[in-house]
């Protein structure tokens, strides 16, 4: 290793200098450089502490994070192929089965994201961000199995360009790429993003076709169209349901989110507060479902409210993309509101308008929009207390 | 006192007509073309009018019907209100240009329900919405009534040029991708669609009002990055 980083210093490093030929290609240089060595940099500032967790070390914690819920995913993917074109298989089959489709979606997904990074960086001439890296593993997670990769790479492309880019970068966006770019490829092909179509591949063996009577619908999907599924709530906490392709199982998440919360990356406040918003608002559906206009309506809203919990992508989104730090609310009181509220939007979403039933990205991606605003009222309601104490005090002196 | 303000009148028009004739598309006439197309374009550049922008770029024909509107009322407007510009109130005038856009629009509007009938449906109210459009507004405003006759028109052929190719821009891109037609003929070729066993998929989002507002947000940031004076400090 340290002849490796004595060689790159001594040949390789001069090259990328100030006036040598590949002087425009020193932030893909030094992406790389600081990714396998500790930088020598020091500050410019008069702040001279620097902390040991810097943005990569973030980043590779919340992809270490993620790792339970892929590898779930890969798993999950194959069993339900197998399962809906009635072979039985092994598990190392099962597994093999999906990492052959999943890999692909997450090979896609960092060439697009990571190219269009690189490129910017060189055009603009700034230091390349680690941002992508996160993204880069959360857009395939949050993808159905059978959607098209070319889909896949124009939305990684929307999301980067226009969700990321435009803003200025890493640290800039307003929104969580990740969830821009399921968005994307939500309303540009619904076709391939929703219904009970997608979910499952049926296809990747040769002359297989599903079983009769199979239905590849989504839990949720089951509901909002008939008011019952054949999944249980214990299916869904463990993962065997039909959806995303890391986002079923409950149980992986839950693991990411203990490392996550272990290390402090992710703030506890806006995961609990979620999860007190969607345990609220399932409880009023639970109280209001007599009322209900519909028979199937009431049924979803009589679903009891800790099984909307592990259904679809509740738990993924409040614990991977609620808490994304640059899109959320920055103050302490302003991430109780923030994850309360977006909790709460998603149980609403679902329920309320069938059409959607993947409340949670669009609660999320509502709650980004509205995070500075949520801070700003907390930073003047403090402001105004300080300066009310302040008059009490001139007032007694 | 009448006597007084006639004299002054007269006066008035005889300084105007002392001025040196200038050709008809001198410089500064040419100017006043050119500039709404780009530097000085109503909808990126002045981000008005972006209303009808969104609304009806979904297909080309019904943005270029839009586009001619338009540009007959914004010509039309701007000469018959430079025509009257002395004799409008000054307080008053607001309502008066608001009358004069609007017999045009209604005279637009019967036009478009005689020969394109199927249109005139689906542009339905923002045919209408011409006459608060600001751009129109603006240029009366801004332009028609201070200026003469043949000034205003260049002026409201110019911005209605500058706002048709920004509106044509947007819808070429949105039906293009959104539809994989351009003007109703289908251009991406049929086999190529997934439902055919090909790979393609017309992009569902490109129909929506979003995707128009984020076209319109691409053209800026071309236009900025091509003609740097614009962006502000």
């Amino acid at each position: 290793m340290k002849a490796l980083h004595q060689f790159i210093d001594n040949n390789v490093h001069p090259l990328f200098k100030e006036g040598k030929k590949l002087e425009k290609y020193w932030p893909v240089y030094d992406g790389f450089y600081t990714f396998l060595f500790t930088p020598g940099h020091t500050t410019d500032g008069k702040a001279h502490i620097r902390d040991g967790v810097d943005l990569k070390r973030t980043m590779n914690t919340v992809i270490t994070a993620l790792i339970p819920a892929l590898l779930f995913g890969m798993w999950n993917v194959g069993y339900h192929h197998f399962n809906a074109i009635g072979v039985d298989a092994t598990f190392f089959e099962q597994f093999l089965f999906g990492a052959i489709k999943v890999i692909p979606m997450v090979v896609v997904s960092y060439a697009v994201g990571l190219g269009i990074e690189f490129l910017f960086c060189v055009v603009k001439s700034h230091q390349i961000e680690e941002g992508y890296l996160v993204s880069g593993m959360l857009i395939p997670l949050i993808m159905p199995v059978d959607l098209p990769l070319w889909m896949l790479a124009l939305s990684v492309a929307f999301a980067v360009i226009i969700g990321k880019e435009v803003f200025g970068g890493t640290g800039m966006n307003i929104f969580n790429p990740a969830l821009l770019a399921r968005a994307f490829a939500f309303f540009a092909y619904p076709t391939y993003m929703s219904g009970d179509k997608v979910w499952i591949n049926t296809t990747g063996t040769e002359g297989m076709i599903a079983v009769d009577g199979f239905s590849g619908a989504t839990a949720l999907g089951e509901y909002a169209t008939t008011g019952i599924s054949q999944y249980s709530a214990l299916d869904a906490f463990i993962g065997i349901i039909p959806g995303s392709v890391g986002e079923t199982s409950v149980i992986a998440i839950m693991l990411g989110a203990g490392l996550l919360l272990f290390t402090g990356i992710a703030s506890w406040r806006i995961m609990l507060s979620a999860v007190v918003g969607g345990v609220v608002m399932g409880l009023i559906f639970n109280a209001v479902a007599p009322f209900a206009l519909s028979a199937e309506q009431q049924a979803f809203m009589a679903v009891p409210f800790w099984q909307q919990l592990v259904m679809g992508g509740f738990a993924f989104g409040v614990v991977y993309m609620a808490t994304d730090p640059v899109s959320g609310s920055q103050t302490n009181t302003g991430k109780y509101v923030y994850g309360f509220l977006i909790g709460f939007l998603s149980i609403m979403i679902r329920v309320f308008n069938p059409a959607y039933p993947e409340g949670v990205m669009l609660a999320i991606l509502f709650m980004n929009t509205m995070a500075p605003l949520v801070d700003h009222y907390v930073i003047q309601a403090n402001i105004k207390k300080r300066e009310q104490r302040l008059a009490l005090k001139t007032v007694s002196v | 006192m009448a006597d007084v303000l006639e004299k002054e009148e007269k006066a008035k028009e005889l300084l105007i007509d002392k001025q040196p004739k200038e050709p008809l598309l001198s410089k500064k006439n040419r100017k006043l073309l050119n500039d709404p197309l780009n530097d000085n374009n109503p909808i990126t550049v002045q981000v008005l009018g972006i209303c009808s922008a969104l609304a009806i770029t979904v297909k080309l024909y019904p943005a270029l019907v839009m586009s001619i509107s338009v540009l007959f009322v914004m010509a039309a407007g701007n000469v018959i209100v430079s025509l009257m510009r002395n004799f409008i109130p000054n307080r008053i005038r607001i309502i008066v240009q608001l009358v004069v856009v609007a017999s045009l629009v209604a005279l637009v509007d019967q036009v478009l329900k005689a020969f394109v009938y199927d249109v005139s449906k689906e542009l339905s109210v923002f045919v209408g919405l011409i006459i608060t459009n600001c751009i129109i507004m603006g240029r009366l405003e801004a332009f028609a009534l201070g200026n003469t006759v043949w000034k205003s028109f260049l002026d409201g052929i110019g911005n209605a040029f500058g706002y048709a190719w920004i509106l044509l821009a947007v819808a070429f891109f949105r039906e293009l991708l959104g539809s994989g037609t351009l003007f109703g003929f289908q251009v991406i070729p049929n086999a190529w669609y997934l439902a055919n066993g090909g790979f393609y998929s017309n992009n569902g989002f490109m129909l929506l009002p979003p995707m128009a507002l984020i076209t319109v947000g691409i053209i800026i940031w071309v236009q900025r990055a091509r003609n740097t004076k614009l962006i502000e400090e």
